[in-house]
């Protein structure tokens, strides 16, 4: 292979990863042979018709109306159908438009899978295609937030303050903006000044929007924290240590958890009271603190692996619901596949 | 000098936000310097992309091994940008039926959704989802129950793991209810409602006051590695 997608792998390495994926393609094929198929998308065009009214505000208001209304605009919209609700479109009128096959989703789903598998492959050690998969995700990633801050901040914050009537007219008419805001140049200015860090020279001038970055930042930050970390969680610790019911009997298990509560913050925090020797009194706390922080630790690990248990268990139930079709929770081409698969392997079995 | 006024701005912008909850008249101020501090965070994307491209470009074009992988991340970064800045296949929205470029751009069937739907999420999921390989492979290697902390640490994770599943109501639902307690899934809500709550509420204010200690150690210029250099 050459320079441009090989630099640690050995030419071995490389014809038993194209092996591998040859390999997984002509389980797919036969797969894809059996049955309904498998890895389609169904489509179906939503179609509404909007009036406009002018509101007491002045304001120009579109609802729904009618299709064929006077006056109206239409806006057609693809959406996605199930293979049930295609197969029924079928069944009732063959060969019929309303709900059909979408090519590029059909395609997208065949992607999505080939870098589902292509990032488990990193399994068995890197490869062209996990690291292929990669490359395109850090310039989706980087394109993706882009867009987004362009679209969500950029033009409703500051390009509207601006040029407010450029911004109506283009693409966000109901923006409530009416007049150029001369403040809105300041984070211009200074986005620009952030901007110029691409250059050799923009060094030095990026340093004041970042100092203003790093700044705000702290403020907000250091307000949020102290009210919803320091005083709220104080005032929920603050709780009876000798607990009664509604009834105004003693609740002893209500008093234990709230004698452990109150002792295990406590303790914890002397463990992170480091100006003070862990010696005698202090030293007991904070070895007591140590067991709680370890079960805390012990349950966020075990939240974590469950997480991922999870993601993974989305992932697979992508691959044979979405993909394979060899799992079938709707109920909407299970049966029309098992009974072909197991045609299929009676067949085979015959034959030997 | 250039550093001077840097701290002033780094002062004034922090001390804007920390005076807006006490002073009614400040909070105009603060709703405006936050907006001007998200305006900020989005140059920063675009500082973020800038970078990329400069460094995948540098790449490229000094050819060295594996250079066809900058090819392919500048194709889906250029792409990405095409289709979402250029809201390519969005329809108009519902609220504004005549001006064609009042839809959102990752509206379903888009082309941005698309990318979104069909290579953002597949891949980054699948990232996480792996992790659960490393994390369990990491944990058969590293957890030992050596002395009483590992083994609360341990114990805990099983219990959780196994408590909040079917399993644990298997293995203990045979309990008697005198003793329901101590079945893993009553266990789980215990360690949850008591243990971990006072070990991540010590965790969460101390890290509070951590956030405040740098937050003024920032404003009032004692810690300056952000102006870069020998500040």
């Amino acid at each position: 292979m050459s320079d441009a997608i090989m630099n640690e792998a050995s030419p071995q390495q490389g014809k038993w990863w194209i092996g591998l994926f040859l390999a997984i393609a002509v389980l797919v094929a036969i797969r894809a042979s059996i049955g309904e198929g498998m890895g389609r998308a169904y489509v179906q065009t939503d179609s509404t018709s909007y009036s406009s009214a002018t509101g007491d505000d002045g304001r120009v208001m579109w609802t729904a109306v009618a299709d064929g209304t006077a006056g109206s605009v239409t806006i057609e919209r693809v959406l996605f159908a199930s293979a049930g609700e295609y197969r029924a479109a079928e069944a009732a009128t063959p060969g019929q438009q309303a709900i059909r096959i979408s090519w590029d989703r059909t395609l997208g789903l065949w992607l999505a899978a080939f870098f589902t598998l292509a990032i488990f492959s990193f399994l068995m050690g890197d490869n062209p295609a996990y690291k292929f998969t990669e490359s395109i995700v850090i310039g989706v990633s980087a394109g993706y937030w882009m867009v987004v801050g362009f679209w969500a901040m950029l033009v409703p914050k500051l390009v509207a303050q601006l040029a407010p009537s450029m911004v109506k007219a283009w693409c966000m008419p109901n923006l409530d903006v009416s007049a150029f805001n001369p403040v809105a140049l300041i984070p211009l200015g200074l986005g620009i000044m952030l901007l110029s860090q691409l250059t050799p020279l923009g060094r030095h001038i990026g340093r004041w929007p970042l100092a203003f970055v790093i700044g705000t930042f702290a403020g907000l930050k250091m307000i949020s924290h102290v009210e919803s970390d320091i005083i709220e969680q104080a005032r929920a610790t603050m709780i009876p240590l000798v607990a009664f019911g509604d009834d105004g009997s003693f609740a002893p298990w209500d008093s234990v958890r709230n004698i452990l509560i109150v002792g295990g913050v406590l303790c914890t925090l002397a463990y992170f009271v480091f100006s003070v020797e862990h010696k005698g009194a202090v030293g007991r706390a904070a070895r007591v603190g140590v067991w709680f922080l370890m079960i805390t630790f012990g349950s966020a690990f075990g939240f974590t692996v469950m997480g991922r248990i999870a993601l993974l268990a989305a992932r697979f139930e992508f691959l044979f619901i979405d993909w394979l079709w060899l799992i079938d929770p709707k109920g909407q081409r299970m049966v029309a596949t098992v009974s072909a698969i197991a045609g299929s392997c009676s067949a085979i079995l015959n034959a030997i | 000098m250039s550093r001077s006024i840097a701290l002033l701005i780094c002062l004034l912008g922090g001390l804007t936000m920390l005076v807006s909850p006490f002073l009614p008249m400040a909070t105009e101020w603060s709703n405006e310097v936050t907006d001007w501090f998200n305006i900020l965070a989005a140059m920063a994307f675009v500082l973020g992309g800038g970078s990329l491209l400069k460094v995948q470009l540098m790449r490229l074009s000094a050819r060295g091994p594996g250079w066809g992988y900058s090819a392919v991340t500048l194709l889906a970064f250029i792409v990405t940008l095409w289709v979402g800045l250029g809201k390519v296949g969005v329809v108009a929205d519902p609220s504004a039926p005549t001006v064609a470029w009042s839809g959102k751009p990752d509206d379903e069937g888009s082309a941005f959704w698309w990318i979104y739907l069909y290579v953002m999420t597949p891949i980054t999921s699948t990232l996480f989802a792996v992790l659960a390989f490393y994390v369990a492979s990491a944990a058969f290697r590293a957890f030992r129950a050596k002395n009483l902390e590992a083994t609360l640490l341990l114990g805990t994770a099983f219990v959780i793991l196994l408590g909040r599943t079917f399993a644990g109501v298997v293995l203990t639902g045979w309990l008697p209810d005198w003793a329901s307690g101590l079945r893993l899934e009553n266990l789980a809500v215990t360690i949850m409602d008591v243990f971990n709550t006072a070990g991540n509420r010590a965790i969460i204010i101390g890290i509070a006051l951590g956030v405040a200690a740098t937050g003024i150690r920032l404003l009032i210029g004692l810690d300056r590695s952000y102006l870069g250099g020998d500040a």
